[in-house]
Parts: C-alpha cells; structure tokens; sequence
C-alpha cells in the first residue's frame, strides 16, 4: 500500500506540474531551433529589460514575426534569442561578465552578438576588446554617425575608437501632476510652472507650499539623486582605483536630508527608494506627490507604466494618462541611456550594422520611433524637426511637444566624469543613506556602511580622505 | 512512611507505603477528595490554554498561505491599494499572464527543478540506505572510525566548499548543467543516519543470517529483503529531499546562469524587479511565489500522516 | 569443522560487501565535497579577484595569510542594538559582527521555538490532556516547513511592505496611526526573519521532541504520577532530564543550521542587509563575495573560518553532553545534584531516580 502511495505521489507531483507547464498556450521550453525545420542560425542579444526588445520588434527593418516562445525570427530566417537578466544588484553585468568570460570558447550559436550597456558602465565595458569599434569592425561611416549627439558618440570612445552606439539621448526634465499644479500653484502650463521651480531655492519653497497642502515635493530620497550626480567634476573611482566623494553628491545627501526633516517626501524608507514599491505607487493616481525627476526614457517606459497600471493608453478616472507636464526642473541634468555594443566573435555582423543603422543612425525611424513613444532619439535633425513641428504632440503628456524642450539642452550634457565602477557606487550610496535619512544612523556611520558595501562589490577600491570630512 | 504532596503549602498526607519482607513497595493512596476536583479544574484550565496557543499557532502557520491563495487572485492595483480578506475573479487573467512572459521561463524553471529534485532524492535514499545497510550489517575493520568520520561530515555546512565546487564545475565546463547538482546528493550523511537508525530498529540480523544461508547474494539480500522493509523510511526521506533539492537556492543561483536551466528559486525572484513598471504585476507575482510552494503543500497534505508517522518513528532513537 | 571454516571463508567476505557498498558515499563525497573543499582551502591562500576597472581576473597569485589577515582586521566601529536602541558601540572586525547578526536572528528564532515545541511536545504526549485534532495540528505546524525559504521571504517581504496587508490592518485595527515602514527598523527586519525561521521550524523539531518524549518508558511516568508530582514537577525532574539527548541534537541541527541562514535574509531585505546592515548573515556576505565582488580568495578565507567556527561550536555542544554521561567527569557532579533533589527522600525515591537517571543514557 505504502510503495503504491509513493508511486501516486510521483505521478501527482508530475501531473500537477505537467498541468502547470501547460498552463500556457502553445510550446514553450524547446529551443526555438527544433520548432522551424533546418537548424535556424541564432543572434543572441543581451540586455536588462525589454525596451529594447520593443524598439527592435517595431522599427526594425530586419524584423519579420515574434516566435511563440520569446523569440524573433528575421526576414533571412535568423532566430534572435533575448537573454534578459535584470539590473539590480550588478546581476545583468555579472552575467555578461562571465558570458563574455566564455565567449571564446563557446560555440558559434552561443556566443553573445550584441550586448546592451547603460552611462552607468559603458565605460568598463567599452574599454574591453570584445567591444566591436563600430567604424572599423561594424562598418559604420562618419556620415551615418553624423546625426548622432556628441555626448552619446564621446561616452563609448575609448583609444580613438568609438565602440557602441545609441538610439536615445537622455536629457533630464521634472515631470509633474497638473491636478496638485492647479490646486496648488494655480496654474499647469509648463512654462508658467518652470518659472516657480527654475532653480532650487524656488524649488525648495515650491516644496514648502505643497508640505502646507498636505502634498509632497518628491517621492522618495533617491528622486533627486541623478540631478546632482550627473552635475560632478571628478569621477567616482579615479584610474587609481581611489574612490572619492564628490562635492556635489554630499550636496545630494545635505538637501535630501533636509527634505527628510521637513517631511517634503512621501517617504524616506526602503520602500519609497528607487524601483521600490510605495515609491511606484506614488505616481498613480493613489500618491500624492507633485513630481518626479525623470530623463527622456522615463517618461514612455517608466512614468507611463506607473501612472497607468491597468494599460488602458487612454485617460480614465482610474489613471493619470494626460495628467503629466513635464518642464526642465531647478537644474539641467541628464539620466542614463542605452547603448547597443557588438560583440568580437559574432558571426553575424551584417545583422549588427544593419540593427544599427536602423535604430541609430536612420532619422526617418528615428523620428518615427519620437512620435510613437514620447523618447528622445538620437537624430539632431529628426528632433529638431519634430521639436519645431506645431502639430506633434504626446498623448500621455496631454498633448504637451516635450521634444522642443530639449533640442538646446541635449546638445549641452557633458558625460566626462564617468567610471567603470559607477553602478555599484551609485546603488550602494543611495542604499547606504537611507539610514541616515531615516535617522537609523549617523552621517559617518553611513559612510562607513557605504564602505562596506562598496568593498563588497568591488575589492579593488580604496577610499580617500573625502569620505571623512563632516557633512 | 508516609509520602508527601510538594506542592502544598502544608503537607497533607497523600498515602502510605510499605516494603514488604521480599523487598516490594506496596502503596495505600489516602483519597483526595478536594485535591480531585481540583486537579480536574486545573486540567480544563490547561487545555483551555492549549487549545488557545494550538489556535494562535495555526493561524500564523495558515495566515501567510491565505494571504498568497487570495492575492493570486487579484490584480495588480486591487492588491497595492487594499487589503483583502476573501477572494478576487482574476485567477485566470493572473495565470495566463505569468506564463506569457516570454522573459521568463516559469515553465521550464518547474520542469527543472521537477527533474533535479526527483533524480536527487531518488539517488539521495538509495545510496544511503546501501550505506546505512553497509554500516549496520557488516563488521569491518575501521567501521567505528568510518561511522564516526560520517557523523562529522554532517557537522559541515554546505557553503563552506561552494567556492571550490564552482570554480571545479567552471574548470570542468559543467556550469549550466544538472549534474553537479543531482550527483553530490549520493553523499548525504543526514539521510544516512536517519536509514541507519531506522535500519537498528526495524531489521533484525537473523533475516540476514537466514537470507545468507539461502544462498542469496548481498546484492541481491539489499534489494530483495532491505529495501522493501526500509520503503517508510524511503519514502519519508524521499519527501524531505525533494522539498530540500526544489527549495535549494544558494548553489543553484551560482551555478546556473543560462535561463533555460534556472531552477524556481531562481525564477521567481525575477518576477519582484520592479523597475520595469510594464512587468511589475503584483498578481503575477503572488502567483509566481504560489507556484513555487503549492505543488509541494499539496503533496504534503496527501502524505502528511505518513510523513509526520515516519519523522517520530525514524528519528533519533529514544 | 567444516561449518567453521565456511563460517569464516563467509565472514571475511560479508565484510568485503560491506566496504564495497560504501564506494558510492566516499568516491562522490570525496570527489565532489572533500575537494572542492580542498580548493577552497586553496584558494584562500591565493589573491584572486575580479577587477572591475581592467574588467579581467586578477591572479591566483600566492599571498599567504593577507586574505585572512583581511577577514580579521576590515572592520568599523559599529553599534550594538538591543530592541532598536543602541547600546554603545565599539570596533569589530566585519565578519564579527555578521556573525553577532546571524547569532542573534538565530536566537530571536530558536528560543521562542524550543519552548513552543517543548511545550507542544509535551501536551501532544499527555495522556491526560486527552486533546482533540492532533492530526490536524500537527499536520498544519508541519506544512511551513516545506516552503521554501526564498519564497517564505518574498511573501512576507511583500506582506510587511509599507503598503502591504500587515500595515493596512494594523491601520484599521488602529495600532498604527500613520505608515511604519518595517523594513526600515532593525529590529522588525530581524524579527521578520526570526518568525519566518519559527514557523519553518516549530513544526519539526515538535515532532523530534515528541518522538523523544514517547521514547521515554511509560512506567516512570506513572511512578511519577503516583508519586504525587504535578504536571509541571514531572516535567523539569523526569521528562527534561531524559530529553537531554534529543534536545542537544535539535540545538546542533539548529545553530548549523542558524549559521547558513542566506535565503530569507537576503530575500526579506532584498539583497541589502538591512539598516544599518544589521541583518546581513555570514552567508549572505559569502554570496556577496563570491557572486558581486568576485573575489575568489576573501570568500576562500571567509569559508574555511566559517568551517572552523561551526565546527567548534558543535563539538563543545557534543563534548558538553558526553562529559555529562562520561563516568569519571559528570557523576560526582550528578550525585551532588540528586543529593539535593532528594535530600529528604526515602530510599524509594533514590532508587526510582538512579534507575530513571540509568535510563536516561541514552545514546546519541
């Protein structure tokens, strides 16, 4: 009776799991290669989340239909395989990492073809060899980069070469809630309200004025962050491997500080850090905080997906869709960006120029690409050619042309103090604060926990006398 | 010689012994009418305590598992805005959308960690019971020191040799492949004393004896003879390896890497990166999380008076 | 004669069997346990490490003890927290205090959880208490065990949000007036890890427990009854002393076990240790090094002080509980104690308890 009971419980288990595994339509989990009927050739990319995998589907012109199981087939019957490890963490670098460790000896199907990089480490990785230079290996032309911002060109130069291209340029803007404008300034037209918030002291009585309506200024401690740290003059890390503490980011800590105490944030915990979860819930129609700081790529990818959670794409009473303006905020600043990198050893670099030229170079898309999502695209022609156009505008912002904003400023960011080791101090500085802010820890023994951490991501760091000084 | 009540304040006399010539105590019991009913009073008491705690206990056990059945069943901005008791209607739109997610694999995550946790356990009971049978039943040379040498084993935490075991499995090219994690599981020397105890209690030497004289082989005498007498006890291990094997996270996270062969644990951490607001769904989540524990609920709940017979019978011999 | 000789043809090779059917355990224990410990060992000799800024290994190149030396002296000055106040604070190396960190979360599970199963064991065995649903009880105190921990920490990760259920009732129940942030408070984290761990726990080791209770002889407890010993008296004389053996066990299963806490940890503060970093555990700082830093030769080092650490504190427990039926150590000890439990006693009682004390070495 007993060994009978062991035999049903195995079949159970298998029954419900294989119940579970067919839960979904259609096959899944067989390699894409045994579904078509030679043994399709593969184009694997690597990157963190899927907007890329979404501008690639839409406005590629190698694109042809999504496979059943996740995967693209192109017009000449290339599978392109999504190998997508989230950001958190240093995760998606750790497995690039050990990927690119592997490349050489992986076979051809299994070797990385393109990888994605963020402003965080495109510098660490635009210094290694298995990034293509995408002049001389890619096969690009000065003519077709010609459109492209200087910025996005200068971050990925490393030894003359330029090494990875992007289709986004990311200026920074503050987005705001025009129902809390209205109720509280009197008023939801951009221009009015970049007046009342052009610089942080006006800022900072803004915030004031909403704390008296029982509003707040800004979600979370981290919401500021990238204003100040896009703003620095020395790098995180030196070449030296010396970590040093620059001025503008102890600013960062001094005014969030100050916000925590006159209670201008939602929250200063854990949860209302960055990606946290009251943090997110704050900018549906649930929060109460007037705005956000975002770049260009939060607003469609991030911003929209917040303030809409059931995806209706239109306004209800539910959502917040078209109750967003965005303005350029107390400081002009710029936030991230995704570039594609080709990878040494691929076998398909005809598929990686054309992708390329399709999602970088080509001002047609490229526009095309602006008036579908709300991004900033990396064409100077096409955005200023939509920032001028009077009839553009983005549903999402309730018609506002956001693109004429920033046609001047794009041109001005200025990414010269980046580092190989800028993701893992960025996460670790804001996490290691959060306990100053919530008033857990001292300033210095916050410092001393972001110490800890740093050590733990990185064992070739040391620190300087910048981190000892009082606040 | 009259025995004494403790407890009392005074000391009432509670009854008499005598030891008889032969050396036997008899007892003469004074009756105890007040200290009677009170013993009853206070036994009720007791159990209304009992009852109470068991009741407290089994509502912390059961409310995190409500919480998750209910919360599969909302959607995403029902569960952020408000707490919910009972159930939603949105199990199936839930379901379907976890396993649409093409960027994550769930399916195959429960296939793998079906196939790892199988295999595992299955290797895990039958080597030590061979090993429990090796120790119990035959006197070699050194079988004290072996057996003592075993006991310390299990005295090692299995993070200690996780470094050395990775990088060996990356030197080997064997990364992103199930071997390294069904394979060790011969060496459990937690399993290997359970059998062993179980063995000293339930298998007497003579079966043995006799099945030698029979002429049957020792093969043969472990498979035909032990093993179906050990099948509680296999089957409890069984069990426990498996929810041990599919629950397993450290190893796993570091050993696999490709998406196609994570297991769950892995997996499902995936669902909570919440800085893709497009993908964030709290229902999916909770769904994600309800995957990774139902399976095994329910199977415990069809063998749970097996499980909970074969854990007081097996365990350290009392 | 002849039965002899075959007796001892037989013998020798019944024997041999037995060494054959122990090639498995050792051949996969050697290779896959016993040499990946070996390079552990070796690595923690070696500076090994991966280098961000040249974005490649660095080594393995010998460097004797600096990885040691490393693990005892990176440290801070760092507070001590008792209920979320501090208590002073002073310099300790880092894994000290991941290791005070993985004790105390241990403790604040352990001991709630030896007393309820204690108890449980208790009344689960009394005859008396004739209690009802015993299946369903022990059936549900079981079933947490079986969950697994990463997804236990996910949930209640996501339940003690500052948004999640817990917050929402405690509001409405009015307990709380305004959002409490529990992932913030070091206490409440580890007190969520500590319950996680309770209720994965509770339910097994009741069951151990009981199964030692039931091994005890029933005939001395009803002596005890006869006695005229309360419930409670029975319990720290007779039923306490005769658990010993079981009780020990559970204590070393568990304080390993404690010791390799990782999963909920790292899940319940998603990674970050916590405030202030008090809920970061040796393991979790294992993962780190060994999956974030990369740094081969620290998470060497760091794994064979660990094997040290646990094998010391289970070896004194085990020694403790030999020394205590070890003939020459613990019986002038023991009389000393029974002297004084039955100072006034008749030779009855003192036969009773040497008989029950005789029956309470039980081996391990």
């Amino acid at each position: 009776m007993k060994k009978s009971m062991l035999a049903v419980t195995a079949l159970a288990a298998v029954g419900l799991l294989a119940l579970a595994g067919c839960g979904q339509t259609g096959s899944s989990g067989a390699p894409a290669a045994s579904s078509t009927p030679k043994a399709a050739h593969h184009f694997n990319i690597r990157c963190w989340n899927d907007e890329f995998q979404g501008r690639f589907r839409n406005y590629s012109t190698l694109w042809d239909h999504t496979n059943e199981d996740g995967t693209d087939t192109l017009k000449d019957g290339t599978i392109v395989n999504w190998i997508i490890v989230e950001n958190k963490d240093n995760k998606y670098q750790n497995a690039l990492d050990t990927a690119i460790q592997g490349q050489d000896a992986a076979a051809a199907d299994d070797k990385i073809d393109m990888f994605l990089v963020e402003a965080d480490y495109a510098m660490k990785y635009s210094q290694q060899d298995i990034a293509m230079d995408v002049k001389a290996d890619v096969g690009l032309t000065d003519s077709d980069l010609a459109q492209q911002y200087d910025y996005t060109k200068k971050i990925l130069t490393a030894n003359g070469k330029l090494k990875g291209v992007s289709w986004q340029a990311a200026p920074g803007l503050y987005a705001y809630r025009t129902d809390i404008a209205d109720a509280v300034l009197g008023t939801h037209e951009p221009d009015a309200v970049q007046a009342k918030i052009s610089d942080w002291t006006k800022f900072n009585s803004v915030a004031a004025e909403m704390k008296a309506k029982n509003y707040y200024m800004l979600a979370g401690k981290d919401d500021s962050y990238r204003t100040y740290s896009n703003n620095v003059t020395h790098k995180w890390v030196s070449d030296e491997g010396v970590c040093t503490l620059d001025p503008n980011i102890k600013q960062w800590v001094k005014d969030t500080k100050s916000y925590a105490d006159n209670k201008y944030l939602a929250g200063t915990g854990t949860d209302y850090a960055l990606w946290g979860s009251a943090w997110a819930n704050e900018m549906s129609k649930a929060g109460s905080t007037f705005g956000f700081f975002w770049s260009t790529w939060g607003i469609n990818f991030s911003l929209q997906g917040y303030a809409d959670p059931a995806k209706l794409k239109k306004a209800d009473s539910s959502n917040l869709w078209g109750k967003y303006r965005v303005c350029q905020g107390p400081q002009s600043y710029y936030w991230g960006g995704t570039w594609m990198v080709g990878a040494k050893g691929s076998d398909d670099v005809a598929i990686i120029k054309q992708t390329m030229l399709d999602l970088t170079c080509n001002g047609t898309i490229m526009g095309k690409i602006t008036r579908d999502t709300d991004d900033y695209t990396n064409n100077k022609a096409a955005m200023t050619a939509i920032g001028n156009d009077p009839t553009y505008g983005s549903d999402f912002l309730g018609g506002q042309n956001h693109v004429k904003l920033f046609t001047a400023a794009a041109d001005n960011i200025h990414m010269d103090y980046l580092s190989a080791y800028d993701q893992g101090c960025n996460e670790s500085f804001q996490n290691a604060m959060a306990d100053y802010f919530t008033k857990k820890a001292t300033y210095p023994e916050a410092i001393q926990n972001f110490k800890t951490k740093l050590k733990a991501t990185y064992s070739d760091v040391t620190f300087d006398a910048t981190f000892d000084a009082a606040l | 010689m009259k025995l004494f009540e403790k407890n009392n304040a005074g000391k009432t006399p509670v009854g008499s012994t005598n030891i008889s010539s032969n050396g036997c105590v008899s007892l003469t019991l004074a009756p105890r009418k007040k200290e009677r009913i009170s013993g009853t009073t206070q036994l009720i008491i007791r159990r209304i305590f009992v009852y109470i705690v068991l009741v407290i206990l089994t509502l912390m056990c059961l409310f995190p598992i409500w919480i998750l059945l209910v919360n599969m069943t909302r959607t995403h901005s029902q569960i952020s805005t408000q707490f919910s008791l009972w159930f939603g209607t949105h199990f199936a739109e839930n379901w379907s959308n976890v396993f649409a997610r093409t960027n994550i694999k769930l399916d195959k995550a429960l296939l793998n960690s079906l196939l790892i946790a199988f295999c595992s356990s299955v290797l895990t009971c039958y080597f030590s019971a061979l090993t429990a049978f090796s120790i119990q039943i035959y006197n070699f040379k050194g079988k004290n020191i072996i057996f003592t040498f075993i006991l310390l084993i299990m005295m090692i935490p299995s993070q200690v040799g996780a470094l050395g075991f990775l990088q060996m499995m990356n030197d080997m090219h064997a990364t992103n492949k199930f071997w390294p994690l069904i394979l060790p599981a011969i060496a459990s020397p937690i399993v290997f004393f359970y059998m062993k105890q179980y063995m000293e209690a339930v298998l007497p030497f003579e079966i043995i004896e006799a099945a030698r004289v029979d002429g049957a082989s020792e093969f043969s005498i472990f498979h035909i003879i032990v093993l179906p007498l050990m099948v509680p006890a296999l089957a409890v291990q069984f069990i426990f390896c498996f929810v041990g094997s599919w629950n397993n996270l450290f190893i796993p996270s570091l050993l696999l890497s490709k998406e196609d062969m994570q297991t769950v644990p892995i997996v499902i951490s995936k669902f909570t990166d919440t800085s893709n607001p497009i993908n964030f769904d709290l229902g999916q989540v909770y769904i994600a999380i309800g995957l990774a524990i139902i399976p095994l609920v329910i199977m415990y709940l069809i063998f749970s008076r097996f499980i909970i017979k074969g854990m007081t019978a097996g365990a350290v011999k009392g | 004669m002849k039965p002899l000789l075959r007796r001892h043809k037989n013998h020798i090779s019944y024997n041999f069997w037995g060494l054959i059917f122990l090639i498995p355990f050792f051949v996969i224990f050697i290779w896959l346990q016993l040499v990946p410990l070996g390079r552990t060992f070796y690595y923690a000799f070696e500076k090994y490490f991966y280098s961000t800024g040249k974005g490649s290994f660095i080594g393995p190149t010998f460097c004797g003890w600096d990885n040691f030396a490393y693990i005892f002296t990176n440290g801070a000055i760092r507070k001590y927290y008792f209920f979320d106040q501090s208590i002073g604070s002073w310099w300790m190396p880092d894994i000290a205090y991941y290791l005070a960190n993985t004790l105390i979360i241990w403790l604040m599970g352990f001991i709630p959880q030896i007393i309820v199963s204690l108890a449980l064991a208790i009344w689960f065995t009394d005859a008396r208490l004739k209690l009802k649903f015993t299946r369903f009880w022990k059936t549900v105190m079981y079933m947490p065990n079986l969950i697994m921990a990463a997804a236990f920490g996910m949930l209640f990760l996501m339940l003690f949000s500052s948004d999640g259920p817990v917050v929402q009732i405690l509001m409405s129940m009015g307990i709380l007036h305004e959002q409490f942030s529990f992932g913030d408070s070091e206490f409440w984290v580890r007190f969520i890890i500590a319950l996680i761990n309770f209720l994965m726990w509770f339910g097994n080791t009741t069951l151990l427990l009981m199964s030692g209770v039931m091994g005890i002889d029933e005939s001395i407890f009803e002596s005890a009854v006869v006695d005229g010993s309360s419930a409670h008296h029975t319990f720290w004389a007779i039923t306490f002393p005769l658990l010993k053996p079981i009780f020990i066990y559970v204590f070393i299963t568990s304080l390993i076990g404690g010791i390799q806490l990782f999963d909920v940890a790292w899940m319940v503060t998603r990674g970050g240790g916590g405030p202030n970093l008090t809920s970061l555990t040796v393991m979790s700082y294992l993962y780190m090094l060994i999956n974030k830093a990369k740094n081969y030769g620290q998470a060497g080092a760091l794994s064979i002080v660990m094997f040290f650490i646990t094998a010391a504190l289970s070896m004194s427990v085990f020694y403790v509980s030999i020394s205590q039926k070890n003939p020459e150590k613990g019986v002038a000890r023991e009389r000393r104690k029974r002297f004084r439990t039955y100072k006034d006693c008749d030779p009855t009682r003192l036969e009773m308890a040497r008989i029950s004390h005789q029956q309470g070495g039980i081996s391990l």
